[in-house]
């Protein structure tokens, strides 16, 4: 069978999300976010939820996410997502309201809003991507990052005497009455995605649900602040990452009957 | 047996050359280009042996860009 025999529209199993714009993203080569964005997108479209969706894109590497998915998107000041994700959601009671933030975002400046939104209970879906470092602003050390791991700002490698305790925030948020449904996974192979899709898909259904507050952790490599390949990077979490920050499910709440 | 063939088109111009499909592919059909570049720069994946396809679309799973379409046939037997 030729190549043209093959590739033909009515033999297609794999296309690129609808949802997703032509614009070609500003991710590194082999970034995680671009892996995150696009299940996010094919989501929204097998779940006919595009129109309803409101995404609050964080301050962070995925702070031009509104270019990428075409979707109603608000760009929240740093650490700030959850509480415009609140006034969102209590203002628009039928949206299916979800933040995307990075660690820096979410476990440093923006603590207080991650708590208190998960304690309340709003309504929201929070997808946490988690590549323990500061990114976007040359790779330093975030509240995330592992003991003995170098940085821009820990050249020695963090030290707990001096950086204190990488932060596992997911296990804290696990512990509050408001959450439904709180979730670590990664996105380093194809299973790896399918099981995040399969999560996320759980946490936009809760939402709809309104069932409480969903958090979805993505362990995910940050390449260029790791100064590794993409190949290299995915080897690297799972061999280091993954013993603090363990895959699976943490919290999850069946609705009552 | 039912025969699987397959068949992946790939975005050059999108492909970022991260290496990641590369990796993730079973039966080996993709590489990296060893010297040509897009208009970034970047060695865009193409598929190497594409004969060995089997469409399982690991490929395009695993694709931060989202630049790999997959196709693919099941020739049954008769």
């Amino acid at each position: 069978m030729t190549q043209e025999e093959i590739i033909r529209p009515e033999n297609k199993v794999y296309s690129r999300p609808s949802l997703l714009t032509d614009a070609n993203t500003h991710y590194c080569p082999g970034c995680s976010h671009g892996v995150v964005h696009k299940v996010i997108a094919e989501l929204l479209e097998e779940m006919g939820i595009a129109d309803k969706a409101i995404g609050i894109a964080p301050v962070g590497c995925a702070v031009f996410a509104y270019n990428y998915i075409d979707i109603d998107w608000i760009e929240a000041a740093h650490g700030r997502a959850p509480a415009l994700a609140t006034a969102a959601n209590r203002l628009n009671p039928e949206a299916m309201v979800f933040t995307y933030q990075g660690d820096g975002d979410l476990s440093a400046i923006g603590t207080a809003e991650t708590i208190h939104a998960c304690n309340r209970g709003e309504n929201i879906t929070i997808v946490f991507i988690n590549n323990a470092i500061y990114g976007m602003t040359g790779g330093q050390m975030a509240p995330t990052t592992l003991l003995g791991m170098k940085t821009a700002t820990t050249p020695y490698g963090r030290d707990a005497r001096l950086n204190g305790y990488p932060l596992a925030i997911t296990n804290l948020l696990a512990q509050l009455d408001g959450t439904c449904y709180v979730t670590r996974q990664a996105v380093h192979t194809p299973a790896a995605v399918r099981k995040t899709k399969a999560a996320i898909k759980k946490a936009f259904r809760n939402t709809l649900e309104k069932r409480g507050t969903s958090v979805v952790e993505i362990v995910s490599t940050c390449n260029s602040g790791w100064k590794l390949t993409p190949g290299q990077s995915n080897e690297w979490m799972a061999e280091h990452m993954f013993a603090k920050y363990p895959l699976g499910d943490l919290k999850n709440v069946e609705p009552q009957k | 047996m039912a025969k699987v063939y397959g068949a992946v088109t790939i975005d050059t111009a999108r492909c970022k050359g991260c290496d990641l499909c590369v990796i993730a592919c079973p039966p080996d059909v993709l590489a990296l280009q060893p010297k040509e570049v897009n208009d970034r720069g970047y060695h865009f994946a193409y598929a190497a042996a594409p004969e060995r396809c089997v469409g399982c679309a690991a490929c395009a799973t695993v694709c931060p860009d989202a630049c790999i379409e997959v196709y693919r046939v099941v020739e049954r037997d008769k």
